[in-house]
């Protein structure tokens, strides 16, 4: 199973909503969490459309927009969207506001847009779009989980084009409440104790893209394999998992020619430095979460970046764990990341 | 070809029972489980009726096997109790799923640990009484739960697409083993009843004083319930090496968005048309051979007359039964879609169709009317059964004689 990625559009911490650039202004990442750089909605979304729609459902609905644009495509065969939480601040409004008000006075607007399925139902209706609409709400492998329906997507009906969309978002109230669980402490597996800071850094962000079987000069890269597996026994078991994931698409790790990191700091931690160094040696070691913070749906940020680089064969400084030389041309990138050692994820993007 | 996918387990929890034989003999013997509310704190006690599961969270955790100090959610609750029913009916036990049969899990819920969350906000901002319910927010955490217990370690997802999204569930674990990825996967949904949704739907205006009266012409809305309902799907080859009892077949599913309203649905139920044609186009069978829709129905105004127009479109003029068991579960939401795929299961394998209670007058607009009362020795070949929900998600799955 393979799907040729043929148009992107990101809504990140960065400035990526133009796709005619990419990274080249770095902004640092920033406490106590990244937000993301928007555009002017109105360039996208009718005002009086914006004027009821929820902050990620606007980044949601024009990150669509800008890679249906440029994919070329204006009515896909499927919409799939991966999120941890959906529209949190609309969630936590209708919450507030019934706690507050001790259940009355409440507005529908919205409780109707807390459901988690609103921004591709959204897209529908924006689209007119009668098609296959899924919504995966399983925290760090929701968008993992959307990818692997649209690659069965595209083997059921090979003819199709689909949208696929990883997105979150960060509130002020919800890092208050999760900053205090203790959810953002570095895990005892993080190294790091007394290098760095012992926080991570939250972030939040919109990437869609549109996938296909066609093969094209303008394709960024193809996505060729996505595993998930969930609290792994030890680092064996990864090792195994990462080697068998890799073998199942007919690769080995030597092919991997660059590894994008899910670590939370340029330090890392014993299972990322362990995978790092029994496995990926030779291969161009980078990281990606200092450019858009710790969040649900990170990993469709690693996947824009991926599909970038291996589009345009150029590896941004700023991903680079240290100075290795370019091997030419990049074919295969492999995606790790993990939470907590909890969610494990494994995403391969190959050159078109 | 892909396997066929086969369903060998079944196992769920509602207003109407705690297990399937006492599910079975509610749906027989008309017995609703909609009435006012008692363990919901919410200032609508005593107005609006609900489908409640009349036993605390303590309660349930019990039952579960569980106790309050594993911190689990009503929530996960029900899904544990509603999958372990499943896993055993299937004859499987614990170790088993692990021998050389690939099992997953995909689940479903819309509002995750909400039931805590909206106990517990004030607390999560000003304290640290309540962290662990923090943690339990996440729709992912029933599901990981579940997996848990039972040692599923080869695949693992959650699905939210409101209303419709245990159908969607059951849609995506049935395209799994079809695909090859695993070969075993217990599908289903779970949703507590929370003072969120309650009021969310309160503020609709779609919520019925009295219990729902679907595809009645004097129809007043919908009443909200609680409750879990999973399956145990395998392909057709495991299912028969292992000489499990074969309940049905999944022969037929369709996911389409009616992309016209994000609350109502399109006049003439475009979206529900579409599925209910796409599934059975996948089953490869006909109009015609389909015996009993178990409808979406909720009683709201909007989808009855909607549904009823998209399924004359498809089957007009021989509309096979129809009837919608909310009037016996409440909406329950996520639930909705697994538990009403159970109802399909049952009434094919105990050769019956279950009634549309609280039916009195048909819509002036339609041609039939759904089934009054319990119709027993029915032949049931194929049933469809309709999800569809918030964002205009329609989803029907097929569910035929094995």
């Amino acid at each position: 199973m393979e799907a040729y990625i043929k148009g992107i559009g990101n809504i990140s911490p960065q400035r990526t909503f133009d796709n005619s650039t990419f990274l080249e202004e770095i902004i640092e990442s920033a406490r106590p969490f990244m937000t993301c750089i928007e555009p002017n909605y109105k360039e996208f979304i009718e005002p009086i459309q914006l004027r009821r729609m929820g902050r990620i459902l606007k980044m949601g609905v024009t990150a669509s927009r800008i890679c249906l644009k440029d994919a070329g495509i204006e009515l896909p065969d499927a919409i799939i969207a991966g999120t941890g939480l959906g529209l949190l601040q609309d969630t936590e409004k209708f919450l507030t506001s019934m706690l507050n008000n001790d259940e009355k006075f409440l507005n529908p607007t919205s409780f109707i847009q807390s459901t988690h399925n609103t921004v591709g139902a959204h897209i529908a209706v924006m689209l007119k779009c009668n098609k296959y609409n899924y919504t995966f709400v399983h925290s760090n492998i929701s968008f993992e989980s959307a990818i692997l329906d649209s690659l069965m997507q595209l083997k059921e009906n090979p003819d199709s084009n689909i949208l696929l969309g990883g997105l979150d978002e960060m509130t002020d109230q919800h890092y208050q409440i999760t900053e205090r669980a203790g959810f953002w402490e570095k895990s005892q597996n993080a190294i790091s104790k007394g290098k760095g800071h012992s926080k991570i850094i939250p972030g939040e962000g919109a990437s869609f893209f549109v996938l296909s079987k066609k093969q094209s000069k303008t394709n960024y890269a193809r996505f060729s394999g996505v595993n998930t597996f969930y609290k792994p026994e030890n680092t064996n078991e990864i090792i195994n998992r990462i080697n068998k994931f890799l073998e199942s698409n007919n690769l080995s790790v030597n092919d991997i020619d660059l590894i994008l990191l899910g670590q939370q700091d340029q330090f890392g931690d014993e299972i990322f430095n362990g995978v790092r160094e029994k496995l990926f040696q030779e291969s161009i070691q980078t990281w990606y979460k200092h450019l858009c913070g710790e969040y649900n749906t990170s990993t469709a940020f690693a996947s824009w970046l991926a599909a970038n680089i291996l589009k345009r064969q150029v590896i941004p400084e700023i991903i680079k764990m240290k100075k290795q030389n370019k091997k030419i041309p990049l074919k295969n990138i492999l995606i790790y990341n993990h939470f907590r050692n909890i969610y494990h994820s494994l995403i391969l993007l190959s050159a078109c | 070809m892909p396997p066929r996918v086969v369903v060998t387990g079944i196992g769920i929890i509602s207003s109407i029972g705690q297990n399937i034989p006492e599910t079975l003999q509610s749906l027989k013997s008309s017995k609703s489980g909609i009435g006012p509310i008692t363990n919901l704190n919410t200032i609508h006690k005593g107005t609006i009726p609900v489908a409640e599961i009349k036993l605390s969270d303590e309660e349930l955790a019990e039952l579960a096997g569980f106790t309050d100090k594993d911190y689990l959610t009503r929530t996960s609750l029900l899904g544990i109790i509603a999958a372990k029913e499943a896993f055993n009916s299937a004859g499987l036990e614990i170790e088993s799923t692990y021998q050389g049969v690939k099992t997953g899990i995909v689940s479903a819920t819309t509002v995750g640990g909400m039931d805590k969350t909206e106990n517990y906000y004030y607390d999560f901002l000003s304290n640290n009484k309540y962290t662990h319910y923090v943690y339990t927010h996440d729709c992912g955490h029933s599901t990981e739960k579940i997996a848990e217990l039972f040692g599923i370690k080869d695949y693992m997802t959650t699905v939210s697409t409101a209303c419709s999204s245990s159908a969607n569930a059951i849609m995506f674990a049935t395209r799994l083993i079809k695909n090859g990825i695993v070969d075993r996967v217990i599908a289903g949904g779970t949703d507590a009843l929370s003072k969120f949704t309650l009021n969310g739907f309160n503020t609709l205006k779609i919520l019925d004083s009295n219990p729902c009266q679907p595809f009645d012409n004097n129809r007043m809305g919908l009443n909200l319930g609680e409750g879990a309902g999973y399956l145990i799907l395998e392909s057709e080859e495991i299912a028969r090496k292992n000489k499990s009892k074969i309940l049905c077949e999944v022969s037929g599913y369709a996911n389409t968005n009616d992309a016209y309203h994000q609350t109502a649905s399109s006049p003439d139920g475009f979206g529900a048309y579409l599925a209910m044609k796409q599934a059975i186009e996948i089953s490869g069978i006909h109009a015609e051979d389909i015996d009993y829709i178990n409808a979406h129905g909720t009683g709201t105004d909007n989808n009855d007359l909607t549904e009823g127009i998209a399924i004359e479109k498809i089957f007009a003029p021989a509309v096979p039964k129809v009837s919608s068991t909310k009037p016996f579960t409440g909406h329950t939401l996520a639930a909705a879609g697994s538990i009403e795929a159970i109802f399909s299961v049952l009434a094919i394998a105990n050769r019956m169709v279950f009634p549309n209670l609280n039916f009195k007058e048909k819509i002036g607009e339609l041609s039939f009317e759904p089934v009054r009362n319990l119709i027993e020795n029915i032949e049931i070949n194929h049933a469809l059964s309709n999800s569809f929900g918030f964002g205009g998600n329609d989803t029907s799955l097929i569910l035929s004689k094995y």
